[in-house]
């Protein structure tokens, strides 16, 4: 197996550093007054982290209502993320489609769905329209594991593998559906264990652990470059927070169980792998965070200081109208 | 000009676009060597290989996912769905990301993506295999609604429709496929949004879609007959709807009858009501009168049918009361159909 370099372990270990600090940092200014809903993948960034230093800049990613992580992972800024969040114009969307609607067409960020599963079919077809366009690229699509019961996983998976499509399908299993705990909607012990009646690879891996992460996803991208198919990666891991931010979490879950998945904490175990490779000391780790906060600070004044949209923007970008027209 | 039916006429634009750009493409179920259940795909998969004439499993979520995902990377996918009965498998991705995708992005893409359904009874198909849900589609923004009742305008309309940066719902009638009329030898297009006056008159206008349009016409001769000028008109997209070309007519008549194969609650027919409502009520000499199909599902049983869906009688009737006339039997014939199989 080949190993994965220190540069590649310095982007996934920042990547994680940003995405956590990112959804603090958004919750922190939910809790202020940001309108709507604010789901928090906190906990689970090892997944998206490890995919996405595997993408290339042209590769397509679909993101879910847990979106953050994915869109930071393929590099969308952040002050025109907390933009978005902050429902202004300068924000990814012009500030219509929010923190469950992120999309960064100009990094192949399409977007993410505020109904769970949608995006899995939509993924087929962008890598159906790579395939056919030739153009050398993959499609990562991200979901939960709760999508993992819709029709749409079902259908677009399905039509994914029997044309040997450019997507990898990247299953983060937080443990459940919204309060829903996975043993309860499936019989499945392995959920990786879907691809089999789909007939391409799937792979379980710990989610928590981004090294891990990293070999899968490599290789399920690389095959998917090669026109060799569609995988299932399974990712396990946990949210720390509840379902949005309005979701204690504890409704469903025992206080004991959280404390669990935090001895698992993915940035930490990652962050101590780098100490003991020497591949980074702690300044060079602490000035990640310190640059990551000052990037955040200027999202924050960013957003805060750009202007409402007009009124008229409600009824733009409903169809597209050809120019003169 | 020669004649051709509506199903050569579709078949005409698939094939001519399919040679003009290299990214537009079908997929949907059984089109490929089988050509469609009413074989409107027939004979392109030879010309153009199964790259681009697509068999798909049946799963119509992922056929109109798959095709949006391939619009949003320059393709311009046209997907088939068997029946508009199976649309509501799709429909998850049609109303809430099909139409939304553009305006979630704050309009940072296109979606040049046409969604072609049959649609509509006089088949004894049942209620799985009859229904007709143009005003499902026409209320959510974001989408196209297209609904031809010729050969010239199928063609025409379907052209414009696989061109549109646009999704579109293209809405076929079944037991309209196999009607002939005259097309052009030469390319030409059909907007969407410019309605059609298929007959001038003055005392009346009958708005029709589908083909709810020839029975109106059929109706509207055996009116001058007694001494009633109908205008009738078809819409040919209701999204967008040209508005103009009905409040103008109904301002010249006076009165207004719509009639759609769609059930009357909810139906189109009470927008267009409401708007003229809006827009022309002092023009108005009588209320406006609608007919959709009786709030039923569609029965198996061809007399039932026919009693459930809006006829030549029913219209005439309907068009005698907004006139003030004495109610009599109808006694001019039957709009002729011909389905394509």
């Amino acid at each position: 197996m080949q190993e994965i370099g220190s540069a590649k372990l310095i982007e996934i270990y920042t990547t994680m550093v940003r995405i956590r600090a990112f959804e603090e940092r958004a919750l922190l200014e939910y809790r202020k007054g940001l309108p709507g809903f604010i789901h928090s993948s906190i906990g689970q960034e090892a997944v998206p982290a490890a995919v996405c230093a595997f993408l290339r800049a042209d590769d397509y990613v679909l993101s879910t209502h847990r979106g953050h992580g994915h869109i930071i992972g393929k590099g969308a800024r952040f002050d025109r993320m907390m933009a978005e969040l902050f429902a202004k114009e300068t924000g990814y969307c012009k500030g219509k489609g929010g923190s469950m609607h992120i999309a960064a067409i100009d990094r192949n960020i399409l977007g993410a769905t505020g109904v769970v599963g949608d995006g899995i079919p939509i993924a087929t077809g962008v890598a159906l329209g790579c395939k056919m366009r030739k153009l050398d690229r993959v499609v990562a699509c991200f979901f939960g594991d709760g999508a993992t019961s819709t029709g749409a996983f079902h259908e677009g998976v399905g039509l994914a593998a029997i044309w040997d499509l450019p997507v990898v399908f990247v299953c983060e299993n937080n443990q459940y559906a919204l309060s829903t705990p996975i043993k309860t909607y499936t019989k499945l012990k392995d959920l990786s264990d879907r691809a089999k009646s789909y007939g391409i690879p799937g792979v379980t891996v710990d989610g928590n652990d981004a090294m891990a992460v990293a070999e899968v996803a490599r290789k399920a991208i690389e095959n998917a470059r090669q026109s060799r198919g569609p995988t299932l990666i399974i990712g396990n891991t946990y949210r720390y927070y509840g379902h949005s931010a309005g979701d204690p979490g504890t409704a469903y879950r025992t206080k004991e169980e959280v404390e669990k998945w935090k001895k698992l904490d993915p940035i930490r175990r990652l962050r101590g792998e780098l100490l003991q490779k020497k591949i980074l000391t702690e300044p060079e780790l602490e000035a990640i965070v310190t640059n990551t906060e000052k990037e955040l600070d200027e999202a924050v004044k960013f957003a805060a200081d750009s202007p409402q949209p007009n009124i008229e923007e409600a009824l733009k970008d409903i169809y597209y109208i050809a120019e003169g027209k | 000009m020669r004649e051709i039916t509506i199903r050569e006429a579709l078949q005409e634009a698939l094939r001519e676009e399919m040679r003009r750009d290299a990214t537009v493409f079908i997929m949907g179920e059984d089109v490929a060597e089988f050509g469609g259940v009413y074989k409107i795909t027939l004979g392109l998969v030879s010309e153009f290989g199964p790259e681009r004439v697509r068999n798909t499993p049946l799963a119509e979520c992922a056929i109109v996912g798959a095709a949006l995902g391939a619009a949003l990377v320059g393709m311009r996918p046209i997907a088939e769905i068997m029946y508009s009965d199976f649309s509501p498998i799709a429909m998850e991705q049609i109303f809430n990301q099909v139409a939304k995708i553009r305006y979630m992005t704050g309009g940072m893409v296109k979606v040049p993506l046409v969604i072609r359904m049959p649609a509509g009874g006089g088949m004894s198909a049942g209620p799985h295999h009859s229904q007709t849900w143009e005003a499902l589609y026409a209320h959510i923004p974001g989408l196209k609604v297209v609904m031809p009742s010729t050969p010239y305008d199928a063609k025409g309309l379907l052209k414009s429709s696989i061109r549109d940066d646009n999704p579109v719902i293209f809405i076929e009638t079944k037991k309209l496929y196999g009607q002939k009329g005259m097309v052009p030898e030469e390319e030409y297009l059909v907007p969407l949004g410019k309605a059609k006056v298929r007959r001038e008159g003055s005392d009346v206008t009958i708005v029709a879609v589908g083909r709810m349009i020839n029975r109106a016409l059929v109706v509207a001769e055996t009116l001058e007959k007694e001494e009633i000028s109908a205008e009738v008109i078809d819409p040919r997209t209701l999204i967008p709807l040209d508005e103009d070309a009905i409040v103008n007519s109904v301002r010249k008549t006076g009165r207004m009858l719509i009639v759609h194969e769609a059930c009357k609650t909810g139906g189109f027919g009470a927008e267009i009501a409401a708007r003229i409502a809006d827009k022309a009520f002092d023009s108005l000499d009588a209320p406006i009168k609608r007919l959709g199909t009786l709030d039923c599902p569609i029965p198996f049983n061809p007399r039932l049918e026919d009693y459930v869906i809006p006829n030549e009688h029913d219209i005439w009737a309907a068009a005698l009361e907004l006139m003030g006339r004495e109610f009599k039997e109808y006694s001019g014939e039957r709009a002729v159909e011909a389905a394509a199989r």
